[in-house]
């Protein structure tokens, strides 16, 4: 078989169980994917030397009898999840050297059910960017036409995943960090609730904040990789003490009778393409029997400011740490933006202007939540665009802060809501990706997953060849 | 006195729960060998996460109800940001403006004055370091052990006068967590630390309070006001809350105001020493701690704490008075431990059983001070019974028994009146063995002589 790494979660499973390939051979065609693209898409910053050795184990374990979910599947981390004895950097010189001494427990999670670590994957340093350029091991570029960036800060994890390097990957989602690179790469990506998935061993970025979720080739496959990593977590007090359901029950049921609500206040100032492209999307789900509605959302406006002051509050505080007495190196070793955010941070915490700044945006906050709450009394979903932009190519908002943050405009309400969104790819503008995300009340990813896999099986899914 | 001083007191006291407040590392951690009892979270590493302790919680709420605190239903964590190398996050997690308890009190005996507590809050320890010298370098090394464990803060109004206030308000304070055994509140390992701040306010600034015993109303507080830190004893607390008084005196009888300062005491030159003055202190930068919940405290459960609550020394005392008609000054000597007050009521029960009364056995413990671990009830009472036979047999039991000794001793006696002394343990052993076993030397001997003059 043939370029067995642009197959599926689900694809790869089926074809171990029937004896096509195994684990080492898709573990194989993944790391010479790598091999071949990898100086010039930039998208790891290790490369796990043992991911043949285990992928042979994996496949001993299942000749033995060993039935996990996910077997012998190649997949990478972000560089922010801490992995035992394998070097974790947060793409920052900081940490250039950082040896962890314990898994992040979705790490754990994902070993115990029989995944294969083939690397840890570039990001914007900390998690503080929408492009990906920020990272101290340089940027990572986009598979699809490596002049653009393939967004941010997940950049790495979204790159390997759409460009076959991977079966799938986790990222992380403060402010729009694996929806953005997702629907910039042609790839799913899930920004599950608040307190779904434990944040232990996952380098904090802003708290209150931070979603642990990951990318993958389908809709089906997110189901499947979330069936893994959800659930309460005795080392994060912050998860949530609900039984988790089977993602994959009723992925197949289809949009038919769905309310779906489009806010205005997502559309307006859009660029055309955008907006054509989120036309299309829109004809789609009506055409497979979803009612479109649409709704207000009145506060989205206030968002990036309020996103701004909570989350640089937070980083301020989280990257105190990092001071290298410890571990680690010293403060001098933390980049531009790394050292923007503390800045800001520090000021909207300080006395005087606390007040101000960091407890109005948390009564904006309420309102934002307030706001979905009350649209999700009338409709089951919402649909909008990921990004307002195509991607743009590196440069071009790097010496910008601000328009860069702006890029987050439509992404950063969810994670001030805690309510989760999935970016599905919604068709290309020129040879550029684009996708839409599905925003659904908190814990909905049942209803997300359904509404994305009827969209995407009415689309080509168009693979990355090489 | 011209001037009133004006003190307040912040005071810390270390839990003994088995686990620290954040993580499952044991927080038994004194004299344990460097950094062994650490983890992820302790330590400050990359991705760890605070989990709280809920007995640790419990016991704060606890110490809280024990000081007729209220307890607030919506309570959560805070950070408190600041850089020091021995707290590993960069922030403490700790309460800001939402404390487990506020509004208490805790009641003086001198004086009848009541000290109101301002706020019982939770918090965690940091490690500690050692300056130490390692191949002839002079180093600051860092010990992880204490980082974390469970610290309640306990923060007064500034009602207190003088350091006899101060110093009657911590044993009452060490005595009550003692009593919840919720820490060994032991100063010399640290488990208990006190932060008292002093300043003067002129007796002539307000005239509706200058006399009056009552608090002061905080707008008639002075505009300045000096912490003390590094204090390990309460006599230290004393002697620098004196130091403190005329030391401002001075500085105010000059006309001048005492400069807003934090001040350490010096142990060695047994006075303060400045530390760190008003421009130099911190923005702690509180804010809601994200890792962490918000915490509920429920009626039903705090009620369920309250239940837990032994009776305290204060009630105990009041009880020890009335039902055992002890004086004031004895039940107070008795409740100090609350081992010893568990022992004297064990050791009364049994006394009852030999007409002994509490009285009788309250004054035995008091006196003789006998070892209550290796004594038990019942043979304390024997003791006490055996005192109470050598008054009864001093009298004619005991004359009788030295005639007959002398008679069947004639030679002994002879020596002795000749003054060879070392006859007489001999005569009172024969004395002895005719009269209760218990019977005092001392009485015996000065009943011999007396027989023999």
């Amino acid at each position: 078989m043939n370029n067995i790494n642009q197959l599926s979660i689900k694809q790869s499973l089926q074809g171990i169980k029937d004896g096509h390939f195994s684990s080492y051979d898709l573990t194989k065609a993944c790391l010479n994917q790598i091999e071949k693209f990898n100086p010039e898409i930039n998208a790891f910053i290790i490369v796990n030397k043992k991911a043949l050795d285990e992928a042979q184990d994996a496949d001993d374990n299942r000749s033995a009898g060993e039935k996990l979910p996910l077997l012998g599947i190649p997949i990478v981390l972000k560089d922010i999840f801490m992995t035992k004895g394998l070097r974790t950097t947060a793409a920052s010189n900081v940490l250039k050297d950082y040896i962890p001494q314990y898994d992040a427990t979705v790490v754990k999670k994902l070993k115990d059910a029989g995944a294969i670590i083939l690397g840890k994957t570039n990001l914007d340093a900390w998690a503080h960017g929408s492009s990906g350029e920020n990272s101290d091991f340089g940027p990572t570029k986009n598979p699809w036409n490596t002049d653009y960036v393939p967004g941010g800060s997940s950049s790495g994890s979204a790159s390997s995943v759409a460009l076959n390097m991977a079966i799938a990957a986790t990222g992380t989602d403060t402010g729009g960090s694996i929806r953005l690179p997702a629907s910039f790469t042609n790839t799913v990506g899930l920004k599950p609730t608040y307190g779904l998935v434990s944040r232990y061993g996952i380098i904090a970025m802003a708290s209150s904040l931070d979603s642990i979720g990951h990318f993958t080739k389908t809709v089906e496959d997110s189901a499947i990789f979330l069936n893994v990593t959800a659930g309460h977590d005795p080392m994060d007090t912050t998860t949530t003490q609900e039984k988790i359901p089977n993602y994959l029950d009723e992925i197949n049921d289809g949009v038919k009778g769905l309310k779906i609500g489009v806010p205005n206040e997502y559309i307006n100032g859009l660029s055309p393409e955008i907006s054509k492209n989120f036309e299309a999307v829109k004809k789609q789900l009506s055409e497979l029997g979803a009612e479109i509605q649409e709704i207000s959302l009145p506060h989205t406006q206030y968002g990036i400011a309020c996103y701004y002051i909570i989350q640089t509050s937070e980083v301020s505080s989280n990257l105190a740490r990092y001071d290298g007495i410890r571990y680690g190196n010293d403060r001098t070793h933390f980049g531009d933006e790394a050292v923007r955010r503390i800045i800001l941070g520090t000021f909207t915490l300080s006395s005087g202007y606390y007040e101000a700044y960091y407890k109005k945006a948390m009564r904006v906050r309420t309102l934002v939540r307030e706001d979905f709450e009350k649209a999700f009394e009338k409709i089951d979903a919402i649909i909008t665009p990921v990004s307002p932009t195509p991607p743009w190519k590196f440069g071009e908002k790097a010496d910008d802060p601000l328009a860069m943050y702006l890029s987050d405009a439509l992404t950063v309400t969810t994670n001030i809501a805690g309510i989760p969104g999935l970016a599905v790819p919604s068709g290309f503008i020129g040879d550029l990706p684009t996708g839409f995300q599905i925003l659904g009340p908190q814990f909905s990813e049942k209803l997300l997953f359904q509404i994305g896999n009827a969209f995407e099986k009415s689309q080509e899914r168009r693979v990355l060849g090489g | 006195m011209k001037y009133r001083p004006i003190i307040g007191l912040e005071v810390h006291v270390e839990l003994k729960t088995e686990s620290k407040m954040f993580c499952r590392c044991s927080a038994d951690y004194f004299g344990k060998k460097p950094n062994t009892y650490t983890c992820p979270v302790c330590l400050g590493l990359p991705g760890a996460l605070p989990v709280p302790n809920k007995k640790a919680i419990d016991w704060c709420v606890m110490i809280a109800l024990a000081l007729n605190c209220k307890i607030l239903n919506n309570s959560k964590f805070d950070r408190k940001n600041y850089f020091y190398p021995d707290l590993p996050k960069g922030y403490q997690i700790s309460q800001y403006d939402e404390p487990f308890g506020i509004e208490g009190n805790i009641k003086l005996q001198t004086e009848n004055k009541t000290i109101r507590i301002r706020r019982v809050h939770m918090e965690e320890d940091t490690g500690k370091l050692i300056h130490a010298e390692v191949d002839n370098k002079k180093v600051s090394l860092i010990d992880f052990n204490r980082s974390g464990v469970p610290l309640v803060e306990i923060v007064t109004e500034p009602d207190f006068e003088n350091a006899a206030q101060v110093v009657e308000y911590l044993q009452k304070l060490q005595q009550i967590v003692r009593y919840l055994n919720v820490s060994n509140a032991d100063m010399e390992k640290g488990d208990m630390r006190l932060e008292p701040n002093i300043s003067l306010r002129s007796n002539t600034t307000n005239t509706t309070n200058a006399t009056n015993t009552t608090n002061i109303p905080i707008e008639d507080l002075p505009k300045y006001k000096v912490e003390v830190k590094n204090i390990n004893s309460f006599r230290f607390v004393a002697k620098a809350i004196e130091t403190e008084i005329v030391r401002q005196t001075e500085i105010l009888d000059r006309g001048e105001v005492p400069a807003q300062e934090t001040r350490g005491w010096d142990e060695k030159k047994n006075t303060t020493v400045s530390q760190r003055s008003k421009e130099e202190a911190h923005d702690y930068r509180y804010f809601p701690e994200p890792d962490i919940p918000p915490v509920i405290l429920t009626g039903d459960q705090i009620l369920n704490i309250k239940k837990q609550i032994p009776e305290l020394p204060d009630e105990k005392q009041k009880r020890f008075e009335e039902e055992y008609s002890l004086t004031g000054y004895d039940a107070e000597i008795l409740i100090r431990e609350r081992s010893i007050a568990d022992y004297f009521e064990e050791a009364v029960k049994v006394g009852s059983k030999h007409n002994v009364t509490g009285k009788q056995i309250a004054n035995y413990i008091i006196n003789k001070k006998p070892d209550i671990e290796s004594t038990v009830p019942a043979e304390l009472v024997e003791l006490v019974l055996a005192t109470t036979q050598t008054t009864e047999t001093s009298s004619s039991e005991l004359k009788s028994a030295i005639e007959q000794t002398f008679l069947e001793n004639p030679k002994a006696v002879e020596d002795y009146k000749t003054g060879k002394t070392q006859v007489l343990g001999f005569l009172i052993g024969k004395v002895r063995s005719l009269l209760s076993p218990y019977s005092s030397t001392s009485g015996i001997k000065e009943a011999i002589d007396e027989a023999i003059k």
